[in-house]
């Protein structure tokens, strides 16, 4: 069995992150342990956001409402369970919950409800009007956010306990840790059968050429509503996880920044790449690290450095890496 | 309501509408013309703020930071665009997007280097100071009616440059046919400086005379590009006519909807309640408008292109 450049590549990655916390113990530097955790979580979201993207031609601008929502769901069940008063949809009444199952599946829940009203809308335009609508829609969610008391407001949401797993300590970074790497290749392996599937097949013609999906009886508009749906929920599952990570969960998450810096992720390590999420990720939290250490002024040269990757790098860390993407 | 109340909160969203105008006049200009998304738009709109607080810090008046702000936002857009810009416009929409983000950064990261951190302030001309008597009893302040008034100007001032003027004849000839043009020995690339400098500068304009009504500061142009988007998505892209309209229904309707939604839900729900609802539905309903109009038309008011 060969195997290709990519896949090689793609398994050092992925060893690489796993790897980085116990060479932090090693070292005596449980920080770079948080350091790993947040590259496994924004490499999640940016998966989610690499199917409706990468695979789907979806640029969306608002994925941050789905990464806030998560967020908000992990923060609210847990605020819920803490004070022992239930959820109150005025129909039906929902415990809080410390259980990260249960809230992950909240998240999940709440993400593609979300998703599928934002897609539902914006997906009835393409291009620079999609780019436009999805970020106003997150921009929506932002205020709203901000003017609803109940959560925070402007101040956000503080979780008082870290969600528990059962049978496992997650107090402890590194368990912590492999929780969210264990989603992160979940993420990766659902993303890898999604893209090889018959799904996935008709969601990158749709991307290429709307109008010959439609010829062969495939409404584009369906199959690019379920892609979006799909990837608002596993970004939605990365947020609860972010939320976990920080016990923290405000309007900032929301943020038209982060949107912004979800795509800075997969256009960073490669569009449309299994891995380039991930190889994203990991480039941008080392870089914030590392700039932010030398200089207060990092953004200036993150923007320097985007800018160099837009006009004369495309493709990449994995297509700088591995060279361009081959198709069949 | 009262009359004065009501007539008041009209001035206000028509000048926020005004506003909003002079930023997506430029975007959808901007986009119609050369079919480019500009997201650093909010960031020359800062730039003309700075520039006007700084100068007219420094001299004293503030007629010569207004037209500071017109110079240094105009001269922002053309280097921008004579950098960066113009390799982006045969590249699609997400590399457009990523390189004027990367610049947004870059523009806020440099502003706080040169200025601090901590917000300038701009005072509001002597003679545009005080308050006029409106209708129902009440005063408004000068220097919004002034603002207003700029607006107005610029709108009759855009639509005659576009449809009496030599410039105008060639950007409407490069929305519709940018090879053809090209082939009749107009020189494309001045044109499309021009017309990015020009957007740039009704950016600034905005920025400088927003300046003195609120503080400025680094990030300030991010809410209003967002909003100018809404505006533009409302109107149709690339349509002067469009952004007009959608930047008075967008003013009008977020000043509206938050003196008027809290009191609309205290018909059938106590005080306290109706004011948290009615804020937090009246911090949509922009929104929620841009979503009733997209699901009506897809394309916005008045499509340019189809």
């Amino acid at each position: 069995m060969t195997i290709s450049r990519e896949t090689a590549i793609n398994l050092v990655l992925a060893l690489l992150l796993l790897a980085v916390p116990f060479i932090a113990m090693q070292l005596g530097k449980p920080f770079y342990v948080t350091l790993a955790t947040r590259m496994a979580i924004l490499g999640l979201a940016a998966i989610g956001l690499n199917i409706a993207l990468g695979l789907g031609g979806l640029v969306s601008f608002g994925h941050a409402a789905f990464f806030g929502i998560g967020g908000y769901a992990a923060g609210i069940l847990a605020s819920h369970a803490f004070s022992g008063q239930p959820l109150d949809f005025g129909l039906f009444a929902v415990p809080g919950s410390k259980l990260m199952p249960v809230i992950w599946a909240a998240a999940i829940l709440a993400g593609g409800l979300l998703a599928a009203a934002i897609g539902s809308i914006s997906l009835r335009t393409s291009g620079v009007y999609f780019i436009m609508i999805t970020l106003a829609f997150a921009q929506m969610t932002y205020y709203f956010a901000i003017s609803w008391p109940a959560y925070g407001g402007e101040d956000g949401l503080s979780i008082t306990i870290r969600s528990t797993f059962p049978g496992v300590n997650t107090l402890v970074p590194q368990n912590y840790f492999l929780i969210c790497y264990a989603l992160l290749v979940v993420g990766l392996v659902l993303f890898a059968l999604l893209r090889d599937s018959r799904f996935g097949a008709a969601l990158q013609a749709s991307r290429q050429n709307e109008v010959r999906v439609a010829s062969v009886g495939i409404a584009p508009f369906r199959i690019k509503l379920v892609a979006f749906v799909i990837s608002g929920m596993i970004t939605a599952l990365a947020g609860a996880l972010y939320a976990d990570l920080n016990r923290f969960v405000s309007p900032s998450m929301l943020s038209w920044h982060m949107s912004g810096e979800f795509i800075v992720l997969i256009i960073l390590g490669g569009v449309g790449r299994l891995c380039g999420p991930l190889a994203g990720a990991m480039l941008f939290v080392m870089f914030e690290y590392i700039l932010g250490g030398l200089t207060e002024r990092w953004q200036f040269f993150l923007g320097l450095l985007l800018l160099g990757v837009v006009l004369f790098a495309r493709g990449g860390l994995i297509g700088l890496l591995a060279g361009r993407a081959r198709h069949g | 309501m009262q009359t004065a109340l009501f007539i008041e909160q009209i001035l206000n969203g028509l000048q926020l509408g005004v506003m909003l105008f002079l930023m997506a006049a430029g975007l959808t200009l901007i986009f119609g013309v050369m079919g480019l998304i500009n997201l650093a738009h909010g960031s020359l709109y800062m730039v003309g703020a700075f520039a006007c607080a700084a100068v007219a810090g420094a001299t004293g008046s503030f007629w010569l930071g207004l037209a500071a702000s017109l110079a240094a936002a105009a001269a922002a857009g053309a280097l921008v665009e004579i950098l960066v810009i113009r390799r982006l416009y045969e590249r699609d929409h997400l590399d457009q997007v990523l390189a004027t983000f990367a610049l947004i950064l870059i523009f806020s990261e440099g502003t706080r280097w040169l200025f601090g951190s901590f917000p300038l302030y701009l005072d509001i001309p002597p003679l545009l100071q005080g308050t006029v008597p409106i209708p129902g009893g009440s005063r408004y302040q000068l220097y919004r009616l002034a603002i207003i008034g700029v607006g107005v100007a610029v709108a009759v001032g855009l639509f005659l440059l576009i449809s009496r003027t030599r410039l105008g004849m060639r950007i409407r000839a490069g929305e519709s046919d940018r090879e053809m043009i090209g082939a009749l020995g107009v020189d494309i690339r001045t044109l499309y400086t021009v017309v990015f400098a020009l957007g740039a500068a009704l950016a600034g304009l905005a920025g400088a005379m927003v300046g003195a009504l609120q503080s400025v500061q680094v990030g300030m142009g991010e809410p209003v590009l967002i909003l100018a988007f809404v505006v533009i998505v409302i109107g149709g892209i690339g349509s002067i006519k469009g952004a007009l309209v959608g930047a008075l229904l967008v003013g009008l309707t977020d000043t509206m909807g938050r003196i008027l939604l809290p009191q609309l839900f205290g018909v059938f729900m106590d005080p306290s309640r109706a004011g948290l609802v009615g804020g937090a539905v009246a911090s949509m309903l922009i929104y929620i408008v841009m979503a009733i109009i997209l699901a009506v038309r897809p394309q916005g008011l008045f499509a340019a292109k189809g």
